[in-house]
């Protein structure tokens, strides 16, 4: 194909759906998830795939590569049928996703163009419910199909969560914090504790001891309780980092990361390494949608107020900074509180929704997850920690399949992303909800 | 609590130490030069390790085994070591080229996640070729205890401390006494000024990783010996540990990674009989398991106190240009 033809299509694209706002987008998925689930199932048979695709059909076509490598190198039994599972799985993303998406964006641009357009001149409120409530149907009925698609949309709202509060710090303030995973274990812990101690009836804990009248309060206090936790934890690296900057920070991090999950490890009343299990069912998918929402907004608000600029001026010359009347020590005190905050809210949220925590969860590899995917998505982006979250999470999922394989798949991109575009993805882009979720001018149109 | 006990003790924290030191050195050296952390360095010593499983292996099929043998053990564990270094001088210059040299110009935190992914897939090449399974280190030379007024010493010991403060004099002898020691030591001090005056950046960056890898290998045939089982994911916890080290003698400081490695490694072995000691005291009881814990304690005790670590230059705001 040359050029020009690529360009022909690329603009070809760009004039069918440039015009199309949020809003139209939103519509489409709400559309295409709705077609999947009347039709999803009798349509997966026609192509003769085994069920519907779970992952858009990645996961299907992992599967089939997974089989193909097990048969030419563990001379696994192999057979031809499953070859056809990957143009059914494509023409299935196409037939079901892409195809009504597009077709319901492109219809829906003017009208939704002009509902963004009136929705715009009310307060900011409005248009964020009438989007939110739309994603939230979206992702509810996308969800509803099956457990897998539940679980892996929790883990991956909360690793969004988990990502942005890394951000503030590594992104936002430019120190390599490595003691997230430690935050978010006390907030799991902590909120654990709150719910398994309090509220529930526990084997090893002994009964409920309080019996709440508003007894909806009991998680979101739960949470808010853990948050707090990891808030106090973090003032034990945010004292060090007033006089330390940079590798030494990031040691005391580290050494921070070790002394938790060790006295996690040893505290016997807290299970000790076997962990804390039972706790209560409460992290609902709309709980969680709300939680990560509240989250991204009040950190979104944060990172563009004066206290975020304090941030950025402190992480890009302290000295400076500080002659310009910045208050290093209270920016880098309020980056921590508020990263460990969100990040106990995160661990509080997985540990309601696996239901079980141990300390071996938080370490490492844990760590080395969650750098992952902020310095993959981008740093100092709102946008870039939803991106890297959501695509390593997805990708960690999709890739399954091909088991131990997945481990030099991810790393390889991520060194690739590295090396061409080393602050990440979407790196400092600001997150502006009026813009995101205004009007589009339809290419060639004048405003 | 005896002398003896104490002793006993003491030459074990040597010999763990010894380990500690020399990975430690590697990430002070590339630090030195190129003020960056080669996070994939424990996963290099895992590596170093495995490749001297195989040469050591290869040898013995060579030469034989047992009376049969023609060459002495401590013979095949010396050419295991030097080839081994060699070879894993390799893996390191590899691990420069495609993660490090690309980023020279980018953040700094963009290479410590490059790091941690070479490492990642170091860990998984091998899961993928040998299985995962533990591998059995061979013992090339014959174990003996030796009774010191009551201290059992194994000559395993004993050669371990000593080839790796050789090893670590030899290091210091080449950056001290050679030209290209020299080289090293300008880059260390100004890395953006002294390439301006024909010091090659690269060569020297080169050599530092593959210098570095040398170190690990090492480290890794010591650590077989000492402790005959191979996994693959013995150099991450190696690895945190050594580079925790390494921050601690003061980044960049060659002198203060050893003393630094030999003083973790004290810690870690002295906190079990120093808990049993206190719960005996004060009639405490503290399970030994902390281990982890009270070390990671005193070093963010040492570095709260002395930021700069034990023997490095005190913080200054020197440009990454």
């Amino acid at each position: 194909m040359s050029g020009t033809d690529h360009a022909t299509i690329a603009n070809f694209f760009r004039r069918l759906l440039g015009g199309v706002p949020l809003l139209g987008w939103l519509l489409g998925f709400l559309a295409a998830v709705l077609i999947e689930q009347a039709v999803g199932t009798p349509l997966a048979q026609i192509l003769s795939l085994p069920k519907m695709p779970v992952l858009f059909g990645i996961l299907t076509i992992s599967k089939v590569i997974a089989a193909v490598i097990n048969a030419v190198f563990k001379d696994a039994a192999f057979d031809p049928a499953i070859l056809v599972h990957v143009p059914a799985a494509l023409a299935y993303l196409a037939l079901v996703y892409l195809a009504p998406i597009a077709a319901v964006a492109r219809i829906s641009a003017r009208a939704s163009n002009r509902a963004a357009t009136a929705m715009g001149r009310w307060n900011l409120l409005v248009p964020a419910a009438v989007h939110l409530g739309l994603m939230y149907a979206a992702l509810h009925t996308w969800a509803g199909m099956s457990d897998y698609r539940l679980i892996t949309l929790k883990i991956t709202l909360i690793a969004v969560l988990l990502t942005l509060s890394l951000n503030i710090i590594n992104g936002y303030m430019g120190e390599f914090s490595c003691s997230h995973p430690g935050f978010m274990a006390v907030g799991a812990y902590m909120s654990s504790l709150f719910t398994v101690g309090l509220f529930v009836d526990d084997k090893v804990l002994g009964k409920a001891l309080v019996v709440f009248s508003l007894d909806f309060l009991n998680f979101p206090l739960a949470l808010i309780f853990g948050g707090l936790c990891a808030s106090v934890a973090a003032l034990l690296v945010a004292i060090p980092s007033f006089k330390t900057r940079g590798d030494y920070l990031a040691i005391i991090s580290l050494a921070f990361l070790f002394i938790i999950k060790s006295l996690f490890e040893n505290l016997q009343g807290l299970g000790g390494s076997r962990g804390i299990a039972g706790q209560p069912d409460w992290a609902a998918l709309p709980v969680i949608f709300a939680v990560v929402g509240l989250g991204i907004w009040s950190i979104n608000n944060f990172v563009t107020s004066t206290y975020g600029k304090a941030l950025n001026a402190v992480r890009d010359d302290e000295l400076a900074a500080e002659a310009m009347t910045v208050n290093t020590r209270q920016a880098k005190m309020t980056a921590f509180l508020v990263g460990a905050f969100w990040a106990g809210v995160a661990g509080g949220l997985l540990a309601h929704v696996l239901r079980y925590i141990n300390p071996a969860m938080f370490g490492i590899q844990k760590l080395a997850e969650v750098l992952a995917m902020v310095y993959f998505g981008g740093l100092n982006s709102v946008y870039g920690s939803i991106v890297g979250a959501v695509s390593i999470g997805l990708l960690g999922e999709a890739l399954r399949p091909l088991e131990i394989l997945k481990w030099i798949i991810i790393p390889l991109l991520l060194i690739l992303v590295m090396i061409y575009r080393p602050t990440g993805l979407v790196a400092f882009r600001d997150f502006d909800l009026r813009e995101a979720m205004g009007p589009k001018t339809e290419p060639g149109q004048r405003k | 609590m005896s002398l003896n006990f104490f002793m006993q003790n003491l030459i074990n924290a040597l010999q763990w130490g010894s380990f500690y030191a020399l990975i430690a050195l590697g990430y002070s050296m590339v630090y030195s030069i190129l003020m960056l952390f080669n996070f994939a360095h424990g996963d290099i010593f895992m590596v170093g390790a495995y490749i001297g499983l195989g040469v050591s292996l290869l040898l013995l099929k060579i030469v034989g085994t047992g009376a049969a043998a023609l060459v002495p053990g401590w013979l095949v564990l010396v050419v295991t070591i030097l080839i081994s270094m060699f070879l894993t001088a390799f893996v390191g210059i590899i691990v420069e080229r495609v993660g490090y040299r690309p980023l020279r110009d980018a953040p700094r935190a963009s290479a410590a996640i490059t790091g941690l992914m070479i490492g990642i897939i170091l860990e998984t090449a091998n899961i993928l070729f040998l299985g995962g399974q533990r591998l059995a280190f061979p013992q090339l030379i014959q174990s003996h205890t030796y009774n010191i007024g009551g201290v059992f010493i194994t000559n395993k010991k004993i050669m371990i401390v000593i080839v790796s403060i050789g090893l670590m004099i030899a290091l210091h002898q080449f950056v001290t006494r050679t030209r290209w020691g020299m080289a090293m030591r300008a880059m260390a001090y100004d890395f953006v000024v002294v390439p301006l005056v024909g010091v090659p950046l690269n060569t020297i960056a080169v050599m530092t990783f593959a210098i570095g890898s040398a170190l690990a290998a090492a480290a890794g045939i010591l650590f077989g010996l000492a402790y005959p089982v191979l996994d693959p994911y013995m150099g991450v916890s190696f690895g945190w540990k050594a580079f925790v080290a390494a921050i601690l003698g003061g980044r960049g400081s060659i002198m203060g990674a050893c003393l630094a490695g030999f003083m973790l490694g004290f810690i870690e072995i002295m906190t079990v009989p120093g808990i049993q000691i206190l719960n005996r005291l004060f009639a405490l009881n503290i399970g030994s398991n902390l281990r982890d814990l009270i070390a990671y304690s005193i070093v963010l005790a040492i570095l709260v106190f002395r930021p700069h670590g034990l023997f490095g230059e005190p913080y200054s705001a020197k440009l990454r240009l």
